[in-house]
């Protein structure tokens, strides 16, 4: 336990799709103070069952024990890490950009070159775009010049590629 | 033709089912309707003071045999009372379902009258829970509840119903067996084959194994199979607060207990064993001292059903998932003994050199008081306790010879836990002697449970401790604050008179000349609960200590500093062939 090394893991939860899963899973992972980037749900193609695509941060031991704490968990069907290489993950952003005419033009260059839509308002537009989070932390730092008034991202979705 | 019954009626015939045949509980207006079934049933209602003393009464019930206690609450405030014993059972992996009324079902979020989110709040205390929300889930939860709570690691388990679910009815039909995806608990029991060889290997290999044994041992009914093992291997053994009773402390291998209050001998063991072999014990903070120096000088094997547990605080070296009794067993027939004779000789000089003792004063001394209940029943009490000094007393001055006879809340260190266990206790083992070791400060939490003993005529025995103070924490002023009482003293209280109030009878004991006789006065008394107020040295400490965040093998209040301070008295043990050479044996 002497050094840390730190990195970001990406663990797929299987759960059953019941009510208060989310609470405990989520109650397990404050309770053990476990630090998390994101956790995304969603129902899967077998309709009793919900995935969870959690990313933690922390070394090899803190993952370990991340896993087995929720492993415990009796509604917790399944879980694993997907591996650095073997996955897509991807997540969604929105975000409200000012745009006005003068800037509209530079602001569809930049979306267009991250493959992001453009929904047009008055002085102001909403940007949307998938990617995974290197790509769309690239697309925000384009965005932040015009002025961002508003942001939301989904955090990581993920799937192994085979 | 499947009978239609209500939600109550289906709650009373799964618990018959299940082979329930006494509850804890209070009731309630949400849990009226499983009250009114049980009372038309043949299972024993206890109708305690307090929903918490229930949780601790089932708790204490299921500790005491291989039963699962259960316990009653109404909604709301009812629930909330069980969450103390809950959580106790919860650190101890202790078996016991919680059957809690809830409000009605479409009053669910409506802040109703008596309402909790009771699953929301006991989901951190809890091994699962469960909102029954359809009268057709409920025979089914129920099924399910009480495979969650006794297989793997056990735990308690949370059965909340609204009272529309109590009253609605269905076809009851109580299933065979359960299925559950999710709880792989099965894979893990067995033990890996792999693993439990690699371990074996490593133990014929060692020339200083020691078997450190926990609440895991007593959990699985493997005191037999760990007895076996280690004397057919001659590895000595020593036990965590939990595990004791887990191996006889007759036995010239036992090593006594280890820890914050361990015996010196046990803790210097842990530090210069090669090979330190956990077995149901979950390197808890109060067993290592100081994690970075914990039993450095060792590789180590930890055997444990709850894979979590591996890893989590120590870095083990032999992984072994798996329950602890099939895993010895398998052990036993692989393992090529060790030759250990020097590391007994080793042992048995330290254990020689460290005794575990106490100074003889005028006044009444816990320690004597404690070591002479120990001989008055032979070591074969089931003995309870409060926490605090009183408690390690009772740790370290009975002598332990069977599995769950000693009952005590080592994980969440609940006060006021004695006397409601030791009523679930008796109810669990009714021929038994049951033993409440006690302090004043600790009996007084729950000491309205006296109504619960003296109504059902139950002859446990209270031996108060009483220093009119939390004395542990006293302690803990005394070394580390300066001795600044900051409310640690208690207002006195004749607890004769209270006793008595309760139809118990109450006996003070003020003279070290009168202690045995009260004791057995104590143990005539079949009929009723008996309460002993022992009027104890108010600054007597507990002694040996590893100061908290220190190394376990750095102890203050040793026998060195203490035989340089004045008379020592006899070592615990009072058989004195047990004190024999370990290499003779």
């Amino acid at each position: 336990m002497t050094e840390k090394n730190t990195e970001k893991h990406t663990i797929v939860c299987l759960v059953e799709n019941h009510f208060g899963v989310l609470a405990r899973v989520s109650g397990l992972i404050s309770a053990r103070g476990f630090n998390i980037e994101s956790l995304t749900v969603s129902k899967t193609e077998d309709e009793t069952l919900s995935r969870m695509t959690i990313v933690v941060e922390g070394d090899a031991a803190t993952l370990e024990q991340v896993k087995r704490q929720l492993n415990r968990l009796v509604d917790v069907v399944e879980i694993w890490e997907l591996r650095a290489g073997e996955f897509i993950d991807r997540e969604l952003l929105l975000a409200r950009v000012k745009a006005d005419d003068k800037k509209r033009e530079d602001l569809k260059n930049v979306a267009a070159k991250f493959g992001a839509k453009i929904s047009d308002g008055d002085d102001s537009v909403i940007v949307e775009a998938t990617g995974n989070r290197s790509s769309l932390d690239g697309l925000l730092e384009e965005l932040r010049p015009f002025g961002i008034t508003k942001l939301a991202r989904t955090g990581r979705v993920a799937l192994e590629r085979a | 033709m499947t009978e239609m019954l209500t939600g109550a009626q289906i709650i009373v015939q799964s618990l018959l089912k299940e082979g329930v045949d006494v509850v804890f509980g209070v009731p309630g207006g949400m849990n009226l309707p499983t009250f009114d079934a049980l009372y038309q049933s043949p299972i024993n209602v206890v109708l305690t003071a307090h929903e918490q003393g229930a949780s601790h009464m089932a708790d204490g019930y299921s500790r005491a045999n291989n039963r699962v206690g259960v316990c009653l609450a109404t909604s709301g405030p009812g629930a909330t009372n069980l969450v103390t014993g809950l959580a106790t059972a919860q650190m101890d992996s202790v078996p016991i379902i919680a059957i809690t009324g809830q409000v009605r079902s479409y009053m669910i979020g409506n802040d109703a009258f008596q309402e909790a989110d009771t699953v929301g709040i006991m989901r951190p205390v809890v091994k699962h829970s469960y909102l029954v929300k359809d009268v057709k889930d409920l025979a089914r939860t129920i099924k399910e509840a009480f495979h969650i709570a006794t297989t793997g690691r056990p735990g308690p388990v949370l059965i909340d119903v609204p009272v529309d679910i109590s009253n609605e009815k269905t076809a009851f039909e109580y299933p065979d067996s359960v299925s559950i995806r999710g709880y792989k608990i099965r894979t893990f029991e067995e033990g890996d084959d792999a693993q439990i060889k690699a371990a074996a290997e490593a133990i014929s290999k060692a020339k200083k194994p020691l078997l450190y044994t926990g609440g895991g041992v007593i959990l699985s009914g493997a005191a037999k199979e760990l007895t076996e093992f280690a004397r057919k291997n001659k590895i000595p053994v020593t036990t965590t607060l939990l595990g004791l009773g887990g191996f006889p402390e007759t036995d010239p291998l036992s090593v006594g207990m280890l820890g914050m209050h361990g015996f010196e001998y046990a803790n210097y063991s842990v530090a210069e064993c090669d090979l330190l072999i956990a077995v149901g014990a979950r390197f808890d903070d109060r067993v290592t001292g100081k994690v970075d120096e914990f039993a450095v000088k060792s590789k180590k094997i930890h055997i444990d059903v709850d894979p979590s547990q591996i890893d989590k605080t120590v870095k083990v070296d032999y992984p072994v998932v798996g329950d602890v009794k099939n895993v010895l067993k398998k052990l036993t027939k692989l393992v090529k003994a060790p030759d250990t004779k020097d590391w007994l000789v080793e042992i048995s000089k330290m254990r020689k050199d460290f005794p575990l003792v106490y100074k003889l004063r005028k006044k009444l001394l816990p320690q004597d008081i404690i070591q002479r209940i120990s001989k008055a029943t032979k070591g074969n009490a089931i003995l309870t306790t409060g926490v605090g000094q009183h408690q390690m007393w009772a740790a370290q001055f009975y002598q332990f010879n069977h599995p769950k006879s000693m009952i005590t809340s080592g994980g969440l260190g609940t006060m006021g836990y004695g006397l409601p266990a030791a009523i679930g206790a008796q109810f669990a083992r009714p021929d038994s002697c049951v033993w409440d070791i006690d302090g004043d400060g600790s009996f007084q939490m729950m000491s309205m449970e006296l109504a619960t003993a003296a109504k059902n005529r139950l002859p446990i025995k209270i031996a108060l401790m009483n220093n009119n103070q939390h004395g542990m924490v006293r302690q803990w002023q005394d070394l580390f604050y300066e001795s600044r009482y900051a409310s640690s003293v208690v207002n006195p209280l004749d607890f004769v008179k209270l006793a008595e109030a309760y139809g118990c009878v109450g006996i003070r004991v003020e003279a070290q000349d009168q202690v045995d006789a009260a004791i057995a006065k104590a143990m005539e008394i079949n009929d009723r609960p008996t309460l002993i107020e022992f009027m104890i040295e108010k600054d007597e400490n507990v002694w040996p200590m590893v100061a908290p965040g220190k190394p376990s093998h750095q102890m203050i209040g040793t026998y060195e500093s203490l035989k340089d301070n004045g008379a020592v008295a006899q070592p615990r043990r009072l058989n004195s062939e047990d004190e024999s050479d370990l290499s003779l044996s």
